[in-house]
């Protein structure tokens, strides 16, 4: 779960996904890894969110949740900014220190 | 700057922050373990911090109000969970409610705090500030105070552009 963007097979899932659905078996012939290792890659995205899970006959189609995936951007940006600013202040409340 | 690399990890829901400072360690911890400093840098200007519990051991809280440019105040919450001080802490971040209790209705983030030395002195300070689930971003992106004080942000960096 807490890595799940940092792992570049799952960025690339959730990039191939926001455009259409695939399903699993057709996401794992992309990858140079079996088709267990791209099943938990989906799982662990899937638990974040980015993904759903969709089952259609045998077959469980993948799709991105680009809502999801907003929201989270969106409040990182913000928490990044807010956290940029904070530093600044630490900074110049230190510089003071030398006056 | 004193920043060197951010870095956001959407699944993980976390900022990462490193910094710089040419203060030693034990300085800059007096940032947080100081409640006059910490009311100085936590809140962008005219969002007046006051704090009034300050209890950096593990389990403990630290309360504190701010105070609008409307006038309203608005309480929130630090809960301790790990503290080694002057070098790492780790906290939990929320709101109160009317009987300053925390409000488990409004966004909850966590934070990590680490104070490294810096190799011919100074300190690097990492942090890593994230949230608990994905209601908790909505709830922070739509909250009046956080937006207040996005607003004051955007400003700020728009003058030093």
């Amino acid at each position: 779960m807490f890595h799940a963007l940092a792992d570049a097979t799952r960025r690339d899932i959730v990039r191939r996904t926001l455009d259409r659905s695939f399903s699993v078996s057709t996401l794992a012939r992309g990858y140079p890894m079996s088709f267990a290792a791209v099943q938990k890659h989906v799982a662990v995205l899937e638990r974040a969110g980015l993904v759903t899970k969709q089952r259609r006959g045998r077959e469980h189609l993948v799709a991105g949740n680009p809502a999801a995936l907003r929201t989270a951007h969106d409040a990182l940006d913000q928490l990044e900014l807010a956290w940029r600013d904070r530093v600044t202040r630490m900074d110049r409340l230190l510089a003071t220190d030398d006056l | 700057m004193p920043l060197t690399n951010v870095s956001n990890d959407a699944a993980a829901k976390t900022v990462t922050l490193i910094a710089e400072f040419d203060a030693p360690v034990d300085r800059a911890w007096q940032l947080y373990a100081d409640p006059r400093q910490l009311e100085q840098w936590w809140n962008p200007p005219g969002f007046p911090l006051t704090i009034t519990d300050h209890d950096l051991s593990v389990g403990g809280m630290v309360r504190a109000h701010v105070t609008t440019p409307d006038g309203q105040k608005i309480h929130a919450y630090w809960r301790i969970t790990a503290v080694d001080a002057p070098r790492s802490m780790e906290w939990e971040d929320g709101f109160l409610d009317d009987n300053l209790e925390p409000n488990p209705d409004m966004p909850l983030s966590t934070m990590r705090l680490t104070l490294a030395d810096r190799a011919g002195g100074g300190t690097l300070m990492t942090i890593v500030a994230g949230f608990l689930s994905a209601e908790a971003m909505q709830e922070y992106l739509d909250m009046p105070i956080e937006e207040q004080m996005r607003i004051t942000v955007g400003q700020a960096d728009a003058l030093l552009r």
